[in-house]
């Protein structure tokens, strides 16, 4: 039986502010144990919260990137209950009237691009960390107060490829705006699901089962697929689907049921009297709003429009924001007013020389000048596209310009027509089947030569012209 | 004449003059401490070698629910033994820049601030200086019955629904509950956020104005501060209320009033008339409502705010084989009766079912009781009401009945509801000797009229001047 | 308003504080007076009337975000009832 797949997921979010949410303690990651911490991101007694002036900031730029109403008057609430990473035993959340509502997130998967809805974005307070030991647990504070938003989209989405997409555009979004890590393995990033399976012709919902324990995109993806599977073979034997929270185990590749003895828990939301609430103006809206960074989407359909790149070139440029910028850099510098060579050179060359590196075009660090520098000397013809690729190589490990180099490991192109003769008359020599195939008629075996000829010359014959030579000769 | 017998701002030109030191004070105090402690127990966990933190101007004392760095703060309450704060409350930081210094010791109060008696301490009660078998009233009875029994020069005290002002009252002394957010509450350890503030319990009225202008300002660690300038409260002691116009507001004087309180509250305001006030009576509809809004919205914020007191980082912590009966265990066994009652009642009338019919109802009566001030704020400079129905009760009279209990917060209770500022001040005794106070309610902000009348009043009375003999 | 033993009970559980079942008792019967006397508001008309949840009329409370030092570690952890190195131990969290 088929059935339709409901999916919604809320995503916890890490702000990169300096400061935690209540407090100035820093929020670096990786700090040895309780070293950042204090009285107010402790709960001790006595303390009092005072909020972050950025993480607001930020909480409205994010909103506003993800086409959300900003809410002129919104207020934090205490969401209460028990447990030991929660030092206040509360956690200082949004209920009722949340920073914003209703905005939508577009992803592109297939033909046409689909709008998922988000409910809510709002802002909140991490929890710290706690480790289990065989017969205690140990608890670390440090993470405790980071500012968290918490992004939740309507149940609009209908496949597990859908909620990757949804995902990957969230995040590209978001570091976009440079407001956070956006990193699911260093935790700046959770991701909680919910899943439900109808058959086509209900207009219900079905049971929602909540899934939790995934550390990447992927797992987010497989965790949804087993679901999907699980849940159908249960309907289609008859049997009831069980209104739970599951984990995803990543060895075993299985979602597990969370056995937990309470029912839903009743967190008793009432409006933190700790903190008054935030009248934020239309003006001030606005004001963010004109400053917002150009969207990733703003700057492919401007790539294409004035620097006349394809469609494709341009997802591949703008994927990254950093990356999109040292592109534009590099576009910018280049002298010819037709983009298409370092373009190519971008996600040719470059591309795959960051790929090989782990790394991204922008992290390679080679100052847009030398790269144009590189392709100048191309177009002189001074070196072959074959060595350029080598010095490009020697330029990202040495960090020395391209004329150095081809100066020092001497790439520099043969075109003086007496070496070229003197490699020629030895490719000929050796490669007597090839010339036979040439003065038969066979065309392959001129670019057979001609790379014959390149290799003896260790990429410095200039191919044109020993493709001329070999012409003339052999015709 | 003994050092600790004398008001803050005497003891300030004895020092002024070279008549005396800071230590001559601290050591004066301690031997009163020493003398008459183990009767009244105004003070826990005495520790004389302790002393004053700084040797320096006039030492306040400090009631047990406000943070001192290094020095145990501990609510009087089993949950928070041997708690240490690695901080120090706003006001402590404050008295410190301004030339003054704390007793180290503190003093006693109701448990987490619960109560009207100071009978829910875990270190016993206090006793009332005036009659040692009655209560000082509570929370801030130890702090009251200090500055009564002239164990203390002045002190610090916090109000959340009267437990400045009532205690003062019973103990013959001056208290006064600011303006919501007009001194830092960063430090004092939370009871009911939306209503509690910290206040100077004091001889007279000039201490009080000086101890005001001591604490008060915006702290930028307390986000319900106010940022509003703090005017010198002195200049407020001047002795003239012609002019002035005072609301007696009617439904404060109804059935329950204790007879010899209405008569001397009577007489009182005679005495405002005769010095050319002009005393007339105002409704405040709601005021029936306010000891269920308070017992609703305190509680509900008491029982968020004592979650913390879970056995994990600091205090008492019960023996368990699991987290769960940790919590449990150290909670049931930490906490008091009075304490266990009140995080329950709170976290009843906040829970799934019960919010909108309790919780979000009280805090809509609440803006009604807020708007029956405003309304009569516009015609009127003041209002003057009992502080407490009934003069002090017997030790353990009313501690087996926590509805009556409550019900003896009724004068108070509205001030903190509506955030306004509450001064109560001697005005007589009962016939067997016991103290009774006036309360003085103003505006938002208004403590500088407050000032003005109750030092009028005081300079033409001599009920300041008399002392309980123990 | 009628709040029964359960209920308390229940109550008690989301407050995390064990009763005894003498305290139980006392607890249910002094709490259903107390709320006896709080149904008075149900006397009160607040149609049309807000909540007061916040008693100032202040708004937009914000701080730089600047970092101060953290508490010392052994600050931290003076007052913790267990400590083991630089956490507080708890005692197994069983699901």
């Amino acid at each position: 039986m088929k059935y339709d797949t409901v999916i919604g997921l809320e995503v916890h979010l890490h702000l990169n502010t300096k400061t935690k949410a209540f407090c100035a303690c820093s929020t670096e990651f990786g700090s040895i144990a309780n070293f950042q911490t204090c009285p107010v991101c402790l709960g001790m007694p006595g303390s009092l919260p005072v909020y972050n002036k950025v993480a607001l900031d930020y909480a409205i730029k994010v909103a506003l990137a993800l086409n959300c109403t900003v809410q002129e008057y919104t207020k934090f609430d205490r969401k209460n209950y028990f447990y030991p990473d929660l030092p206040k035993n509360y956690q200082v959340s949004q209920y009722d009237l949340p920073l914003s509502l209703s905005g939508f997130l577009e992803i592109e998967l297939g033909a046409k691009p689909k709008r998922i809805g988000i409910t809510r974005v709002h802002m909140e307070e991490d929890a710290g960390k706690l480790i289990h030991k065989e017969d205690n647990s140990l608890v670390d504070f440090n993470r405790t107060g980071i500012p968290l938003l918490e992004i939740v989209s309507e149940p609009d989405m209908n496949s597990p490829e859908e909620a990757h997409s949804y995902l990957t555009e969230l995040k590209s979004v978001l570091e976009y705006l440079d407001v956070s890590d956006c990193d699911m393995e260093k935790g700046s990033l959770r991701c909680d699901a919910n899943i439900s399976l109808k058959k086509p012709e209900d207009k219900k919902l079905g049971v929602k089962v909540e899934l939790k324990n995934m550390n990447s995109f992927k797992a987010v993806k497989d965790a949804l697929n087993y679901e999907v599977e699980r849940q159908a073979q249960l309907l289609d034997e008859g049997k009831t689907i069980g209104q739970e929270t599951r984990l995803w185990d990543t060895e075993k590749s299985i979602t597990v049921s969370m056995r937990t003895k309470e029912g839903a828990q009743d967190y008793r939301y009432f409006p933190e009297p700790d903190l008054p609430p935030f009248i934020i103006s239309k003006t001030t809206v606005e004001e963010i709003k004109s400053k917002l960074p150009e969207s990733g989407r703003d700057k492919l359909q401007r790539f294409v429009r004035e620097y006349g790149l394809t469609n494709y070139d341009a997802k591949i440029l703008v994927s990254n924001k950093k990356d999109a910028e040292y592109a534009e850099k590099c576009i910018k510098a280049y002298p010819e007013s037709d983009k298409k060579m370092v373009v190519n050179w971008l996600v040719g060359a470059m591309l795959s020389e960051a790929n090989a590196r782990n790394s991204s075009i922008a992290a390679l660090n080679i100052p847009e000048n030398n790269l144009i520098s590189l392709l100048v000397s191309i177009q002189k013809q001074e070196i072959s596209n074959l060595s350029a690729k080598s010095v490009l190589s020697e330029m990202v490990s040495s960090g020395k310009a391209p004329l150095q180099i081809i100066k020092e490991k001497n790439f520099a192109q043969i075109s003086d027509a007496g070496e070229l003769d003197k490699i020629v008359d030895e490719v000929i020599k050796d490669n007597q089947k090839s010339v036979a195939d040439l003065k038969a008629g066979k065309e392959n075996a001129l670019m057979f030569l001609v790379g014959q000829a390149m290799k003896k010359s260790k990429g410095k014959g200039n191919p044109k012209l020993l493709q001329e030579i070999f012409k003339r000769r052999l015709s | 004449m003994e050092l600790y017998t004398l008001t803050a701002h005497e003891l300030l030109k004895k020092i002024n003059k070279g008549e005396a030191k800071t230590s001559d004070i601290v050591t004066s105090l301690f031997d009163r401490i020493k003398e008459v402690n183990p009767k009244v127990n105004s003070y826990v966990r005495i520790n004389e070698a302790e002393g004053a933190s700084a040797y320096s101007g006039i030492p306040v004392s400090i009631k047990d629910n406000i943070c001192t760095k290094g020095l145990n703060t501990e609510c009087c309450s089993k949950i928070l033994q041997g708690f240490k704060p690695p901080y120090e409350a706003t006001v402590i930081n404050k008295i410190h820049a301004s030339g003054n210094c704390i007793l180290k010791t503190k003093t006693n109060m109701d448990e987490f601030a619960f109560g009207s008696s100071t009978e829910n301490s875990y270190f016993k009660p206090a006793h009332n200086p005036w009659n040692l078998e009655y209560v000082p009233g509570g929370s801030s009875g130890g702090s009251a019955a200090a500055v009564a029994a002239d164990e203390a020069i002045w002190a610090l005290g916090s109000d959340t629904g009267g437990s400045i002002r009532q205690p003062a009252s019973f103990c013959g002394v001056v208290g006064l509950k600011p303006t919501y957010g007009r001194v830092s509450r960063y430090g004092l350890i939370a009871f009911a956020s939306s209503l509690d503030q910290i206040g100077p319990i004091t001889k007279d009225v000039e201490d009080s104005a000086l101890l005001m202008n001591i604490i008060s300002g915006h702290d930028p660690l307390d986000s319900t501060s106010l940022n509003i300038p703090v005017p010198d409260y002195t200049r407020s002691l001047v002795n003239d209320i012609k002019g002035i116009k005072i609301g007696i507001p009617k439904e404060y004087f109804i059935e329950g009033l204790d007879n010899e309180v209405k008569n001397t509250i009577d007489e009182a305001l005679n005495k405002l008339r005769s010095l050319g006030a002009e005393v007339k009576p105002v409704s405040l509809p709601h005021t029936e409502y306010a000891v269920p809004v308070y017992y609703i919205v305190a509680t509900a914020e008491a029982s968020s705010n004592l979650a913390r007191f879970d056995g994990v980082q600091y205090g008492f912590r019960a023996e368990s084989k699991n987290l769960i009966e940790m919590y449990k265990k150290t909670r049931g066994e930490g906490f008091g009766e009075e304490a266990k009652r009140r995080i329950i009642l709170g976290t009843f009338v906040l829970s799934h079912g019960y919010y909108d019919a309790y919780y979000l109802r009280a805090l809509k009566v609440r803006t009604l009781i807020k708007n029956d001030f405003d309304k009569v704020f516009k015609d009127f400079d003041c209002l003057i009401t009992p502080t407490s129905p009934t003069p002090a009760f017997k030790i353990g009279e009313k501690v087996n009945d926590p509805l009556k209990m409550y019900l003896s917060d009724i004068c108070t209770i509205s001030a903190n509801l509506a955030g306004i500022p509450g001064l109560s001040i001697p005005c007589g005794f009962t016939k067997s000797g016991l103290p009774i106070g006036m309360q003085i309610l103003g505006k938002p902000l208004g403590e500088e009229m407050l000032f003005q009348i109750a030092h009028t009043y005081e300079q033409n009375t001599e009920w300041h001047k008399l002392k309980p003999k123990i | 308003m009628a709040i029964d033993k359960n209920t308390v009970e229940y109550t008690a559980h989301l407050a995390r504080i064990e009763l005894g079942q003498p305290e139980l008792e006392t607890l249910s019967k002094q709490l259903h007076d107390i709320l006896d006397f709080i149904d008075k508001l149900k006397e009160a008309d607040v149609e049309g009337v807000m909540p007061t949840s916040h008693i100032l009329p202040v708004n937009n409370v914000l701080r730089e975000d600047i970092v101060k030092p953290s508490l010392p570690v052994e600050e931290v952890l003076k007052n913790a009832p267990n400590r083991q190195g630089n956490f507080f131990a708890v005692p197994k969290i069983i699901e």
